[in-house]
């Protein structure tokens, strides 16, 4: 009788352990899991996709000196495919400046290759969301496809990945709705016939078929906000690279696969 | 800036049906929309794609204002005698894209 329920407690604790380990399977979905077959394909596609079109802009730009220092990209960081492995992967961070002192503020991806721009090439930095910035953005990102999102363990990020969460939560604008209510509570469902995502960036910068155009995770947040009448933070605003951070941190270990293609 | 991506098969045997698709960077501004400024932004389109094999033409179509930005045309063709295929894009403003491909048949 002993052994009998011996056998059923290592039983009970085998199926409590295997409970477990299923639970642990990720059920997070990419965009790209909700989009149709077509999609996908075009997506997979190095010739269809048109965000490789801006891949293609971004590899000239990596190779053209600029600025006052005429330096490219490639003078400092050689070949893209070896130095910029992952970078995307681990955006925003806290980097350092060229002088090696600290820059104090998290930047996004677009952020650090302004700062590059500035501090090393002594160019004009980009405007944000303009081709120049998106395709040299895309580039970059390329070279991380198939790497797991990565946040630095930096402890000072902290804070700001704290006010992301809180903005991803808080309600605002005129339909009182937080991105939450939608990519939490809703994510799967339909809103006007289109599966709402669960809100992961693992494309970025992403070609949207109805911007017909390269665009970054920001322009895609303006278009959240605006969706739920709120006010659009300016371009540049800090609380962009906050959500960033929070939703990179959320989305730990899903797969980069930019350029990606959405509808 | 031009910006081109063609995928074409690098060889065929001779009467194969071959698949030849391009990608091309162009606005496709349509001519109907007002800018920031309360303005139309005047109409930029590729209006015409001409596909030739050694010359030849073997495939050309008209393009219109409705027609998305970026356009992606894929279009067949059999497989006679080794060459180039060449590919043009023409349109508003000036718009002239040439790019060429090489195919071995045999």
């Amino acid at each position: 009788m002993k052994t009998v329920q011996a056998a059923f407690g290592l039983a009970s604790i085998f199926a409590a352990t295997f409970a477990l380990a299923q639970g642990a399977v990720d059920k997070r979905r990419s965009g790209y899991q909700d989009m149709g077959e077509a999609l996908q394909k075009m997506q997979d596609d190095d010739m269809a996709n048109p965000g490789l079109l801006f891949v293609q802009l971004g590899e000239q730009l990596w190779g053209k000196p600029a600025g006052a220092a005429n330096k490219s990209c490639a003078d400092c960081h050689g070949a893209a495919a070896a130095s910029m492995k992952g970078v995307a992967a681990r955006y925003p961070a806290i980097p350092k400046d060229t002088a090696g002192k600290d820059v104090g503020r998290p930047v996004d991806l677009e952020g650090r290759i302004n700062l590059c721009r500035a501090a090393q090439q002594r160019a004009a930095p980009f405007a944000l969301e303009s081709r120049e910035l998106l395709a040299l953005e895309a580039y970059v990102a390329r070279q991380s496809r198939g790497q797991p999102i990565a946040p630095p363990s930096d402890p000072r990020l902290g804070p700001f990945r704290e006010q992301g969460a809180e903005i991803y939560r808080r309600r605002q604008g005129q339909l009182n709705l937080s991105c939450a209510v939608c990519h939490d509570d809703n994510a799967g469902k339909k809103l006007a016939g289109v599966t709402i995502p669960e809100a992961h960036p693992t494309g970025y910068p992403i070609y949207r078929l109805e911007w017909q155009s390269l665009g970054s995770l920001k322009r895609r947040l303006r278009n959240c906000l605006v969706g739920i009448r709120a006010e659009a933070y300016a371009y540049d605003a800090p609380e962009y690279v906050a959500l960033e951070i929070y939703l990179m941190d959320r989305a730990k270990g899903m797969v980069i696969e930019a350029p990606g293609v959405r509808p | 800036m031009t910006n081109v991506l063609i995928n074409a098969p690098k060889t065929a045997k001779p009467g194969e049906i071959v698949e030849i698709k391009a990608l091309i960077l162009h606005p496709m501004e349509t001519g109907f929309r007002p800018g920031t400024n309360g303005r139309i932004i005047p109409r930029n389109i590729i209006e015409r794609f001409t596909a030739t094999w050694n010359g030849a033409e073997i495939f050309h179509m008209e393009m219109s204002p409705a027609i998305a930005a970026n356009p992606f045309v894929s279009f067949f063709a059999v497989a006679t005698e080794s060459g180039t295929i060449g590919l043009r894009w023409t349109g508003d403003e000036g718009f002239l894209v040439e790019e060429q491909v090489a195919i071995a048949v045999g």
